[in-house]
């Protein structure tokens, strides 16, 4: 029996689908006119058989639309990952789970984190230039116009740290804006500059005996002033819990608001002190690195600056590995 | 301001601060770690302690506390404190005013 349903037809108009039923049948009915040996199919069995037909082209189609479906996301898919893979690269914090919900908190916060984004971006910029100088043996004129600009791109990020500490101080504090590794040797909102300068030593040779010694006592003044820091700030602490425990107990009655309010009011000023805290550190961060471009030729300096980027740039590369490994 | 001048000449080294301000507590820190052990004077506990703030103030203090005298010079706050402290000046002057020796 020859077959002549319409089966790359893709109409799925109804009257089109009565009209190929009534042909399919009529067909299968002319066919067992003329050849008379298929006298038991009679029309209910044939319209059956049709409606299948009918059912299973449907459902081809239906398939083909799901596959073409799947097609299309998965390409959009290999498109985001790819986006995900250069911003990744680029040492650009892209959070794979629900972080980025904290970091909308406040407008500031998240302001800071696209800021901090793009000055990262220009900063990888600036270093790239950097390294490409002093691989192609660059003379000191031309490197130290770009070491220049990589210390006067460090003032700008200190700067807008600053202001965004003035609009949400305890975002800074938090290091959410930095990869998670990162986050693990926060200080203060930032890095240590003790522990930058004892990486960097072994990074500097050849040094003469004045600058190995003034190196040294950079370091030791660094370690000076952030033990100080620290210890305001667990002042700081001690303070604001003092506060708030002399406001507990049975005496926190109606007839006491009034000293429940000031003492609310005297921990919110020690609250305000701690943009200070972070100005201070970041204070020290700046003036140590100065001091260090100070010491060093610009050839050190610039090797210097290459290799404290090279250590930030494992620690953000570190930090996507962790996030992306496979989990039970 | 004469009230000023007064403690910051008895001693090599004299902060004025607050009780209260912790940042003040951290540039004492700062002190105590060089060897030095400079005079600290509570402007909340002096009687005049209202107008030494604006005479601080008026020098250019700011904020007005932790303010800074090493051998009757005003040095600064706690910015310009940490900045002499990087570049190793802050040393040298306790050594000049005869605050530390070594």
């Amino acid at each position: 029996m020859a077959d002549v349903s319409p089966r790359t037809d893709t109409s799925t108009d109804a009257d089109t689908e009565d009209k190929n039923l009534r042909f399919q049948i009529n067909q299968s009915q002319g066919m067992v006119a003329s050849d008379g040996s298929d006298k038991y199919r009679d029309q209910k069995t044939l319209r059956r058989l049709a409606q299948n037909r009918e059912a299973a082209r449907k459902s081809r189609l239906r398939k083909k639309a799901y596959v073409q479906q799947l097609e299309s996301s998965r390409m959009k898919l290999t498109q985001l990952e790819q986006e995900l893979q250069r911003a990744r690269q680029q040492g650009i914090f892209v959070s794979s789970s629900g972080d980025q919900s904290q970091s909308m908190g406040g407008n500031g916060a998240l302001a800071f984190d696209v800021e901090y984004a793009r000055w990262l971006e220009e900063h990888n910029r600036r270093i790239n230039e950097l390294r490409g100088a002093v691989n192609s043996h660059a003379g000191d004129g031309e490197l130290r116009i770009i070491v220049d600009g990589v210390l006067a791109h460090y003032d700008s990020i200190f700067r807008i740290k600053g202001d965004a500490a003035k609009a949400d101080v305890f975002h800074i504090l938090s290091g959410m804006w930095k990869t998670p590794a990162e986050r693990c040797f926060l200080w203060l909102g930032g890095f240590r500059s003790s522990e930058l300068l004892k990486l960097l030593i072994n990074h500097l040779e050849p040094l003469t005996e004045q600058q190995l010694s003034s190196i040294n006592n950079l370091q030791q003044s660094s370690q000076q002033a952030e033990d100080a820091l620290s210890q305001g700030m667990e002042a700081l602490q001690q303070s604001l819990a003092e506060t708030l425990a002399g406001s507990l107990g049975p005496s926190a009655s109606s007839g006491n608001v009034a000293n429940y309010m000031g003492q609310m009011a005297m921990a919110m000023g020690k609250l305000g002190t701690l943009e200070g805290f972070i100005r201070q550190a970041d204070n020290l961060r700046q003036q140590t690195l100065q001091h260090m471009h100070h010491i060093l030729t610009t050839r050190q300096s610039a090797r210097a600056l290459l290799a404290i980027n090279d250590y930030f740039s494992r620690l953000r590369a570190l930090s996507s590995l962790w996030l992306a490994r496979p989990r039970e | 301001m004469d009230r000023i001048r007064e403690l910051a000449s008895k001693k090599a080294a004299v902060i004025f601060t607050k009780s209260s301000c912790c940042m003040c507590y951290s540039t004492k820190q700062l002190f105590y770690e060089l060897g030095a052990s400079p005079a600290v004077h509570e402007l909340d506990k002096e009687a005049r302690g209202r107008e030494m703030e604006l005479a601080l103030r008026g020098l250019g203090c700011n904020p007005s506390v932790p303010a800074v005298f090493i051998g009757g010079v005003f040095v600064g706050s706690t910015t310009d404190v940490i900045s002499l402290h990087v570049d190793g000046s802050l040393k040298q002057m306790l050594i000049d005013a005869k605050a530390i020796w070594f």
